[in-house]
């Protein structure tokens, strides 16, 4: 197994532990404010130190954790179950007006950067963590659209395929049945990659106002807290910007890893 | 190439005229009543009526999109509900922060990415191949937001060397230049990031290309075959890259803004949402959609200008 997938999955793995156990266990309760305590460093006590209100820093990057997580999984949730489809959809019927329609609605939805779906999403019904899901969800769907009918057109030729439509099946049955099985590597690596940038998106949009609202944590929370603190207490800033940038090297490196070893090419070299 | 440009220009107007129906539909139909929110619970029915009269509420949705559409091309955006001000005034005045500080940051981003790609790909597998790709895959990782702050600390605050934020407006450029360069910085370092790979791994493939081959055999050295032949051809799908990027430059400016504090155009968005003053929302995000699909369609006609295959595929 190579290098990239091992750090890759060591990373990940690590923070989505820490999100899971803040279900059970966190070494002190984010709600309770403890101001006397105020922006501590790092120390045997509070290991990662405490941000302006005396909250422990590493329980609310355990619990920011599960927020960013959760956020992300649901964002490419959204992606894959509405992307997937109508990239299918629209290999199945290739060179047909759907085809084109599903297609040319992709690139419309491209021309509206995440960041801008979010506002107009916030403009409407407010911020909110759920919106920031819809957001980065809806962004998410062309990339998967395009993603599964390029990868789909090749396999449509295949003589597998023939036979399947010679025994009488349906093309929304070929696309499911043989298709898609065909074309899960692929979705896998790309399902990676949308997660790391489901994490910095969700970072950002909280970090502005329109994600998570308190007192939920976030990392990108934490940060717009700390904006004005970095000077005399630069842990409060540098703490979760680790966070953020480990859990997304982490997924980037896990999504290259498992590309090259899913990739039939390089697997041939290998043997 | 005329056909080409034909079917994009068609294209590019059926995508500006649905994201002006999406923007429409999103902002005028779904919310609630823009007047009642202006004048609050206890106003007066007659009042709003006459508040809802005078913003054109009361016209059919088709009647208030058109004079919307045609307003907006002859330059007239409305009226911002809050400010009492053209919306194309309060526009004008902030695209010239965030216009110019999205050009700076591409500008950053190509000056940082072209030389590491150029020297990843040269290099392939050596130590600055492993070094440079090590330092792109943390830019990618790394949030710009996060990024500009650690920026403002090391070079605002402990060296002085920048503002740690505001603009002090053009009528001094290379203040304006200098009060915009920390955060053209952090906009462009994860792009920069993003296209020295795309740089690194389009170089390789047309460094394995016959033609290169052919140079070499013909006396090229290295060098010259890099420079006269690998490195012009690589360039071709770098360019769909850098006329994405200009598109999330322009956006991740937004961002950016708020940290810095910059009166731009992500700036003036907050403010109206906060206060919800949906025809500026309207008319900003429009103009951000109308220049995403602008700068692809340009993207597309350079693409096909350099690339005659794609112009017969029309």
């Amino acid at each position: 197994m190579s290098r990239n997938i091992v750090i890759g999955s060591t990373l990940t793995l690590l923070f989505l532990s820490l999100a899971a156990l803040s279900f059970a266990y966190t070494p002190y309760d984010i709600q309770s404010l403890d101001i006397p305590n105020k922006l501590h460093a790092p120390n045997a006590i509070n290991w990662l130190g405490t941000d302006h209100f005396g909250r422990d820093i590493l329980s609310m990057i355990m619990m920011g954790a599960r927020t960013s997580i959760a956020v992300a999984v649901l964002a490419v949730g959204i992606g894959i179950c509405v992307g997937v489809p109508l990239g299918l959809l629209a290999a199945a019927r290739h060179g047909s007006l759907l085809d084109e329609l599903i297609m040319r609605g992709n690139d419309l939805v491209f021309a509206f950067p995440s960041l801008v779906i979010a506002i107009l999403i916030t403009a409407i019904f407010g911020p909110s963590a759920i919106n920031a899901i819809i957001a980065i969800g809806i962004f998410n769907i062309p990339v998967f659209a395009r993603l599964s009918r390029g990868a789909a057109l090749p396999i449509w030729e295949r003589d597998f395929i023939l036979a399947a439509r010679v025994c009488g099946k349906s093309s929304f049955r070929i696309s499911f049945e043989h298709v898609l099985p065909n074309i899960t590597n692929l979705m896998i690596v790309q399902g990676t990659i949308q997660f790391s940038l489901g994490i910095l998106a969700e970072a950002a949009l909280s970090y502005i106002g329109l994600g998570a609202q308190p007192p939920t944590a976030s990392w990108g929370r934490m940060l717009a807290d700390a904006q004005t603190l970095t000077s005399i207490a630069p842990h409060v800033a540098l703490v979760p910007g680790f966070a953020i940038i480990l859990m997304v090297l982490g997924l980037n490196l896990l999504g290259d890893g498992l590309r090259d070893w899913l990739d039939p090419r390089l697997r041939i070299q290998r043997a | 190439m005329i056909r080409y440009t034909a079917t994009r220009l068609l294209s590019l107007l059926l995508s500006l005229i649905a994201a002006s129906v999406v923007i429409f539909t999103v902002i005028e139909v779904i919310p609630g009543d823009p007047a009642s929110f202006m004048l609050g619970v206890n106003a007066r029915a007659d009042t709003l009526l006459a508040l809802r009269d005078q913003m054109g509420l009361n016209d059919p949705l088709f009647v208030r999109y058109f004079n919307w559409v045609t307003g907006m091309l002859t330059g007239d955006f409305g009226t911002s509900w809050t400010y009492k001000t053209p919306v194309a005034e309060l526009v004008s005045d902030r695209i010239w922060v965030s216009l110019p500080l999205a050009i700076y940051a591409l500008i950053l981003s190509t000056l940082i990415a072209f030389p590491a790609g150029i020297i990843a790909a040269s290099h392939r597998g050596g130590v600055s191949d492993v070094s440079i790709m090590g330092a792109t895959q943390l830019g990618v990782a790394i949030p710009n937001f996060w990024f500009a702050m650690i920026l403002v600390l090391i070079f605002a605050i402990n060296l002085r060397w920048f503002s740690a934020g505001g603009f002090p407006g053009w009528d001094d450029p290379f203040l304006a230049m200098k009060s915009l360069t920390l955060p053209a910085l952090a906009l462009a370092l994860p792009q920069a990031a993003i296209l020295a790979r795309v740089m690194r791994s389009s170089l390789l493939d047309t460094l394995n290309e016959d033609y290169i081959r052919t140079a070499r055999a013909k006396g090229l050295t290295k060098r010259q075959a890099l420079w006269r032949h690998a490195v012009r051809n690589a360039l071709i799908p770098v360019l769909t890259i850098i006329g994405l990027q200009f598109s999330f430059l322009l956006a991740g400016g937004i961002i950016i803004e708020q940290v810095f504090f910059l009166p731009g155009l992500g700036r003036l968005i907050f403010q109206s949402i906060s206060a919800r003053d949906l025809i500026v929302v309207e008319s900003v995000v429009m103009l951000l959609v109308f220049v995403v699909i602008v700068v692809n369609f340009a993207v597309d006609l350079a693409y096909a200008a350099v690339d005659p295959r794609l112009r017969s595929r029309a």
